[in-house]
């Protein structure tokens, strides 16, 4: 017989590294219908028959984040056949709340009082006798970390789950409250599933606009109920919902006092508060967070990275798999199109993007202990200042930062910023970040035409991080990113050493999900773009041509080269650079090359600079250089955007939007750059004018979504 | 009305009511600020906002226009 366990409990209450214990490799890891929140199932190591499903860490059973409507859905509507709440017992009363909540449900819970290795260490008693008595559940002891307990709570969990007696509901609420309730209850008899009723008494207590609507109990009866409401308000001159809330604190903090000796005083600084005197100090701060970075960056991407990266790429990649697969394939006397759709198309295309492998494993390596020790948090903490002001969050620094690296695990990184709002407009943005494969580009044209100048690449990169702040603005003012603003109300959770089971799972979960993707849409997209390379209509018929100029691909690069030409570079040249800019960035640079007749250039393609330096000025070389780096990224980083939107339409709105303002600005720059430099002026200037205005009202409109400034009138209004 | 952003680092202030509504005041809630809740102001984000609070216990960080939210005695 199987058995389905839920696991529930608050972010950082050590469910994931319980989860890493029971299931061990038995994981399943995906995303749940709809939403871009982790689903994580799995069976457990030594009792398949046993189905644990991680819900995503929460605070509440209320309806406002997704992660929460989730839960709340699946133990509704799925009804396991217990719930595992994971409580970290060094943290009790706010960890019980949800507890509260989850007893509601008619659902046998087991309590899981994690960190008990904590609790020992300083010294602090629980008794669980009276914590049992008063939660009306099993409290089992545990230490997910050191593995104690583990059995035990298994034990427990499958005798609940396979005993069906059902049990009295907890009483928490005061005299009126549970007397109101009982009406409700009582009228609600025969809609609801039984075991579920009282935890659908409360929510329609407290006017749950999910819950009311599923009953559907039509408008007599919610009058009734109405009033039994309301005298409730009157009498504690509160609304319903606070009521709730407040009692069921109440009623936990009257446990916590009951059952947990406390050996340290109250607010007393713990070891976690001690290093937060340093880390998020006034001062020091910013500089600690700087060097942090600085080292995660110079390892990850500087030294050891970059030098596993070239090692893959030139030597395991280039040399050992295509050099000798092109010679055993010749050997044995394969047909040369089938040759090179192989090596240049599949493992040309599939190598460059896997190359990134091995360093964005230690770059996510990286990030996950920073991860699991606390300190993301606290860059949350100090960085929410600056990025608040552009309609983004502190937690959409870290993306932007690795960004600069890859914008492939920087969209990745996405994943740690719960909002979905401040979600998705993180993953939209990040890729205007300049990445390492496009300073190839910067390099390429600031030999060729700008003597060298380091200049051009400072401004890239201020031109990078002024689209991602213009965007938050723009964007935050659209109806797409509507909505009630989220609060910032983040836990900042005590630091503790790395957990290697926590840190190589989340590495390897990252790693894998890159390493599938090539597997499918960039071998994909590799193969068509090989393809369209590699043939061409010669003398009426399609063949495979050698020469560049008569590809499928110069044909479409003149087709769409009109495009270009109000960005001052409509020429089928730098049509097509752009496109196998899609495969990689750095492709620009190597298919200018192919196509000026050179066979191999530098990396940044110094051979060419003169050949560039006839057909371009400063400024058309500007506006191409502008539009490749804002413009939609490689396909690795549209893969990415695609995961973590989890939709469609959000994937093609992303880069829509990309693309779109890479076009508006480097039509800005070669139009008042015509008109300034090179006193110029035409249709294209007035037009110039018009998107420069359409920007500005866009920047600068007023937000009708702002609802900020909506709940200050509120408040003024209550103080009169 | 003296709300928690008016409340001075390390100061320790009592809750006396919630101001707002829907997502943003059910969450300041489910995380355990609720009448009569003991807050501790522990300090000042380097830049000036969020504020870092001690309730039930835990650290929590908050931003002062949410603290306004929070009416203190």
């Amino acid at each position: 017989m199987k058995i389905n366990i839920a696991l529930a409990g608050n972010p950082n209450s050590g469910k994931t590294t319980l989860f890493n214990r029971l299931t061990g490799s038995n994981q399943y890891v995906g995303n749940w219908p709809g939403v871009t929140v982790e689903k994580k199932e799995g069976r457990v190591k030594d009792n398949k028959n046993i189905i644990i499903q991680d819900l995503p860490g929460i605070y509440s059973l209320s309806p406002y984040s997704p992660e929460e409507a989730i839960a709340r859905k699946y133990l509704l509507e799925e009804k396991p056949d217990a719930i595992i709440n994971v409580v970290d017992a060094t943290n009790m009363e706010r960890n019980l709340y949800l507890t509260t909540q989850l007893a509601e449900l008619g659902i046998p819970v087991i309590v899981a009082l994690n960190m008990m290795d904590v609790v020992r260490k300083n010294k602090d008693e629980i008794n669980l006798k009276k914590m049992s008595r008063a939660l009306g559940c099993e409290v089992v002891e545990i230490s997910a970390l050191k593995g104690e307990g583990i059995e035990r709570l298994m034990d427990k969990a499958v005798a609940a789950a396979m005993n069906k007696e059902r049990r009295e509901p907890l009483h928490v609420f005061t005299g009126s409250v549970e007397h109101a309730i009982a009406h409700i209850e009582e009228s609600i008899l025969d809609k609801v599933d039984h075991g579920a009723m009282r935890w659908y008494a409360i929510k329609i207590f407290e006017r749950d606009e999910q819950t009311l609507q599923k009953l559907n109990l039509g408008d007599d009866l919610l009058e009734h109920l109405e009033k039994h409401i309301t005298d409730c308000e009157s009498e504690m001159d509160d609304d319903a919902q606070s009521i709730i809330t407040t009692q069921r604190y109440a009623y936990i903090k009257n446990i916590a006092e009951e059952a947990v000796k406390k050996k340290a005083p109250k607010f007393s600084l713990s070891a976690s508060d001690k290093i937060d005197r340093i880390v998020t100090n006034r001062i020091l701060a910013l500089p600690i967070f700087a060097a942090v970075m600085f080292v995660v960056y110079y390892i990850s991407i500087g030294s050891v990275g970059a030098w596993v990266t070239d090692w893959t790429n030139e030597t395991l990649f280039s040399e050992i798999i295509a050099g000798n697969l092109r010679t055993w394939m010749e050997a044995v006397g394969m047909q040369a199109w089938f040759v090179g759709l192989v090596v240049d198309g599949i493992v040309g295309g599939v190598g460059a993007v896997l190359g990134f492998v091995p360093q964005m494993l230690i770059l996510f390596l990286m990030l996950s202990i920073l991860e699991d020790i606390g300190y993301m948090a606290r860059v949350a903490f100090i960085m929410d200042r600056i990025f608040r002001k552009f309609g983004l969050s502190g937690k959409s620094f870290i993306p932007m930062l690795i960004g600069s690296g890859c914008s492939v695990p920087g969209i990745m990184a996405c994943r740690t910023i719960e909002n979905e709002r401040d979600r998705r407009m993180t993953i939209m943005t990040t890729s205007f970040v300049p990445c390492g494969a496009k300073m190839p580009i910067i390099a390429l044209f600031a030999g060729a035409l700008f003597g060298g100048s380091g200049f051009v690449a400072v401004s890239a990169y201020f031109i990078g991080v002024a689209a991602v702040l213009v965007s938050g603005v723009i964007l935050k003012k659209t109806k797409a990113f509507s909505g009630k603003p989220a609060p910032f109300v983040m836990e900042l959770p005590p630091y503790h050493a790395p957990a290697s089971s926590n840190v190589l799972h989340a590495t390897w979960e990252r790693g894998w999900s890159f390493i599938k993707r090539a597997g499918t849409i960039i071998l994909a997209s590799a193969v068509v773009l090989w393809f369209l390379q590699s043939f061409g209509i010669e003398s009426g018929t399609l063949t495979m041509v050698e020469d560049n100029n008569t590809s499928l691909l110069a044909s479409i690069g003149n087709a769409v080269a009109i495009l270009f030409k109000p960005l001052g570079f409509g020429d089928w040249k730098a049509a097509v650079a752009t496109f196998t800019g899609l495969i990689a960035k750095e492709n620009v640079v190597g298919t200018f090359g192919v196509l000026y007749g050179m066979a191999e250039v530098a990396e940044n393609g110094a051979e060419i600079w003169s050949a560039l330096a006839a057909d371009y000025t400063a400024l058309t070389a500007y506006s191409f250089m502008i539009f490749n780096l804002l413009c939609a990224p490689c396909f690795a980083a549209i893969g990415a955007i695609r995961r973590e939107m989890n939709s469609a339409k959000w994937t093609w709105l992303s880069i829509g939007y990309l693309t779109i303002f890479a076009y508006a600005i480097s039509f800005l720059v070669y139009q008042f750059g015509q008109f300034f430099l090179n006193k110029v002026w035409g249709v294209g200037t007035v037009a110039a004018l018009i998107v420069l205005v359409g920007m500005l009202w866009l920047l600068f409109r007023k937000n009708k979504y702002d609802t900020e400034r909506f709940t200050a009138a509120v408040l003024a209004n209550q103080v009169k | 009305m003296k709300t928690l952003r008016d409340a001075k680092i390390g100061e320790i202030v009592v809750v006396a009511k919630l101001h707002g509504e829907g997502a943003t005041k059910r969450r300041i809630m489910d995380m355990g600020i609720t009448k009569g809740t003991n807050i501790f102001v522990r300090k000042s984000a380097p830049l000036g906002d969020p504020l870092e609070i001690n309730v039930r216990g835990y650290e929590l960080s908050l931003r002062k226009a949410d603290a306004e939210m929070i009416e203190i005695k």
